[in-house]
């Protein structure tokens, strides 16, 4: 089979390594090869977490720059940061609720304006979808639970090998019984939010 | 039941590439597991200490890298397989057990693991461990993905009783912290009693008995060369009049290169699994076969050191690539697509990368570096000394743990760090070198690692400096480990030994201790303020536990505080502390509840009192 590469960026917190195996997960599930990768030393001290994730045949668990298929962005300016992973096919996904670094609150930094975020990542790229994933995911029930949002736009652009179901199911494997049905929730909504999200 | 115990054979489970170690010492029925921890390694540990709570397999946190290998030692000459874990510089700590265990070999299977980090994603060095392989003359193995990890952990221990003698496993970041699909193997009943039998001609290294010990080295070293030699580990994969020689997680860049650039039939590989010794009749073949080759190994020329002195005894002329300009560099990790660049260029094939976008018009993004969290205890010591030292001309010497972060603006704390321990050391250097005040860090865990022979020595010699001890209670940088300081009873757990640090410092002779809470700024700047004016060696132990670690064990709750009205926005709290909890909104400081605990240190240190309790509002 093909090879698909998914790059996923968060800001140590949001849960992207949970993210990332639960579509691990789901590959096992649908009996897909899958390697992954992480960098994630200093999450905890508020840094950068990244995760390459890469189905089918190739044995590379990396992604080098310029050879993301999907990139995900748990947040609007690591999105911006990680661009270096696209090429002009790359589908992008951003969440558009900021959490700015503390270099911006010491005036070390400006933080970019999200339209000229989204025009310069729409410009440059096969396809943007952005979704503000932490409304829907209050709306799910579940403040925390921005990266199934996440999951769910991931999921609907159909760049990866498996289906929605599998990642339901790996949801309902991975995470605490108690946040299972809010994260399921957040799942769909951020499935349908990137369905309704028009180009 | 721990995940890592499941008992079903040949289960399919997705593994972090440092659980599919742990699984694999466990499959292989490990007797002891040692370590003192350390990024990349630090989750095997983790793994193996909760697995102890619930098996035969018996786990200690020591408190360095080489009473770690040591211990470990002793149980594998006990006839029982033992494994110590440590990263990439720790095998520097421990290296000097290492060279002459290599002499006295082992009986029961033991396993040493050495976790490099290329890139230095979380270390101060990027050293090749494989050189420590060469250096003691034992046998090294490394694995290229997550799966083979698992497999090769539980052969490291058969290989090591069949040479008795211990087995480098050395990994890199990529593999301890790629993750994959592994296959469940047999969990090993463990053999958990030991017996040593006196045999002083193997087991004391006295010059007369060392003579004999070394030639039975080397003996090994030919036994096993023939292993290598023929370790499935070690194999050819594809064909054609092309080679290239490969380690580690380099083979899959390797691998998929060949395939990306159309190259099959044209390169084959040998990949490397059984680094040391190296196979050398398998190289000469495979390279008697070859017009061209090319060593793809990430880090120092190991490999093609060796194998150009193969080439060179056999007689062979062909052109052999690696390291050097236009190839690959020493510098750092590989990525597929470096690697299939090298190998398109060396082979002359066209490589049509993917083109990145354009970045030329991004706006500059604001760098997110680590930062000490919100109501860290480190950032209030940082300031408290600080201030206390105001006016004076200081040299503050750091050491390595989370602290090393109060290095960055706004707090500049850290002007000097080599390794574990230096802090200290380096202050006895400094101070009389210089004439200055020198104040140095270093963090609990730190100190029960290496910094107290260096305390000793600044003791004896007259020294004079201040030493802050930054004690929060646990290894907090590599994920809250236990050690000596820490009271374990905190965790649940039961027959463990507590160490005062006071009592270790007053012990070796530090007449002026000094305890203070960070947290209560006033009083500690005085207390501080005193131990700088003492003549000698004076410490200083900062005591309150670290915040993650404290609400992990559900012995914080978070009382967060607001900026009120009377704020005049001078922004000392932002500006002196740099505490994350803190935002901007419109130009107003604002401190974000979700983040702040309450640790009230900038309610103290804001001149208008205009930071207060949220309750309070």
């Amino acid at each position: 089979m093909s090879t698909t590469r998914i790059i996923i960026v968060a800001v140590g917190g949001q849960g992207n390594l949970l993210a990332s195996n639960i579509l691990g997960e789901a590959a096992l599930l649908s009996n897909i090869q899958v390697g992954m990768s992480e960098i994630h030393g200093m999450a905890q001290r508020g840094g950068v977490v990244e995760s390459a994730i890469v189905f089918g045949d190739a044995k590379s668990p990396v992604i080098s720059d310029g050879e993301a298929d999907v990139l995900v962005g748990f947040e609007p300016s690591e999105t911006l940061r990680a661009l270096k992973k696209c090429n002009k096919d790359t589908v992008v996904v951003t969440n558009l609720d900021p959490l700015p670094p503390f270099t911006v609150t010491i005036g070390k930094g400006v933080y970019p304006g999200l339209d000229q975020l989204k025009n310069l990542i729409r410009a440059k790229t096969a396809k943007l979808i952005a979704v503000d994933a932490g409304k829907l995911a209050r709306q799910a029930g579940n403040p925390l639970a921005v990266n199934m949002v996440l999951l769910g736009a991931l999921i609907q652009t159909g760049k990866l090998p498996i289906q929605a179901e599998a990642v339901r199911d790996a949801i309902l494997k991975k995470t605490k019984k108690a946040f299972v049905d809010s994260n399921i929730r957040a799942f769909d909504l951020g499935f349908a939010a990137a369905q309704a999200e028009v180009f | 039941m721990h995940k890592l115990l499941t008992d079903r054979l040949e289960k399919k489970m997705l593994m972090l590439g440092n659980e599919a170690i742990a699984r694999g010492a466990v499959e292989a029925g490990l007797a002891f597991g040692s370590t003192y921890p350390g990024t990349p390694s630090s989750e095997i540990t983790a793994n193996l200490f909760e697995i102890s709570h619930e098996s035969d397999l018996c786990f200690e946190y020591c408190i360095n890298e080489k009473v770690a290998l040591e211990v470990a030692a002793a149980w594998a000459n006990s006839g029982l397989r033992s494994m110590a874990i440590m990263k990439h510089v720790g095998l520097n700590v421990a290296a000097d057990p290492l060279m002459t265990l290599a002499y006295l070999g082992v009986r029961g299977g033991m396993v040493i693991l050495t976790a490099d980090d290329p890139y230095m994603f979380s270390s101060q060095n990027e050293q090749d461990n494989r050189y420590y392989g060469k250096l003691s003359g034992l046998p090294v193995l490394e694995p290229s993905s997550v799966g083979e990890a698992m497999e090769m952990v539980r052969y490291a221990f058969d290989l090591s009783e069949e040479l008795q003698e211990p087995v480098l496993f050395r990994t890199t970041t990529r593999i301890n912290h790629s993750t994959g699909i592994v296959s469940l193997g047999k969990i090993s009943a463990v053999k958990t009693t030991g017996d040593f039998s006196k045999d002083p001609f193997r087991y004391v290294a006295i010059p007369a008995v060392s003579r004999k010990l070394h030639a039975k080295l080397l003996d090994n070293w030919d036994r096993a060369k023939a292993i290598s030699e023929n370790s499935p580990y070690n194999f050819v994969e594809g064909e054609g009049r092309y080679g290239i020689i490969c380690n580690g997680i380099s083979y899959n860049y390797v691998s998929d290169a060949v395939k990306d650039l159309g190259l099959e039939g044209k390169i084959k590989i040998l990949r490397i699994g059984f680094s040391n010794p190296m196979p050398e009749t398998l190289i000469r073949n495979f390279l008697g076969g070859c017009d061209k080759a090319l060593v793809a190994e990430e880090g120092e020329p190991v490999m093609e050191e060796a194998v150009r002195g193969f080439a060179q005894q056999q007689g062979l002329t062909l052109q052999i690539a690696g390291k050097g300009p236009g190839q690959f560099s020493r510098l750092y990790e590989f990525d597929p697509a470096l690697v299939r660049k090298v190998v398109a260029n060396y082979f002359n094939a066209a490589d049509k990368p993917l083109k990145m976008v354009d970045l030329s018009d991004l706006p500059e993004i604001p760098e997110r570096p680590p930062n000490l969290c919100a109501g860290c205890s480190h950032r209030a010591t940082y300031y408290v000394v600080k201030q206390a030292a105001e006016g004076m001309e200081t040299i503050y010497p750091s050491d390595i743990g989370c602290y090393t972060l109060g290095g960055l603006p706004p707090l500049s704390m850290a002007d000097f760090q080599i390794c574990m321990g230096s802090s200290i050391t380096a202050s006895s250097g400094f101070s009389k070198a210089t004439g200055k005040k020198v104040i140095s860090f270093i963090g609990d865990s730190t100190f029960f690692h290496s910094g107290i022979p260096g305390l000793i020595n600044a003791v004896f010699n007259n020294h004079n400096f201040t030493l802050v001890i930054l004690d929060n209670g646990t290894t907090a940088m590599t994920g809250h480990q236990p050690h000596p300081g820490v009271d374990m009873s905190k965790l649940g757990l039961t027959g463990y030994g507590r160490v005062s640090i006071e009592n270790v410092v007053r012990a070796v002779g530090v007449s002026n201790v000094t305890v203070i809470q960070p947290f209560k700024i006033k009083k500690s700047i005085e207390a501080v303020k005193e131990a700088l004016g003492f003549k000698g060696v004076s410490v200083v132990i900062s005591t309150e536990m670290c915040m993650l670690y404290a609400k992990g064990l559900k012995l914080h709750k978070s009382r967060s505080y607001r900026v009120s009205s009377k704020c005049r926005n001078h922004r000392d709290c932002i500006n002196r502390l740099g505490c994350p909890a803190f935002y901007l909104d419109e130009g107003k400081v604002r401190i974000d509840p979700a983040q702040c605990t309450g640790c009230a240190v900038c309610a103290q240190i804001c001149p208008e009192n205009a930071i207060l309790p949220v309750k309070d509002e």
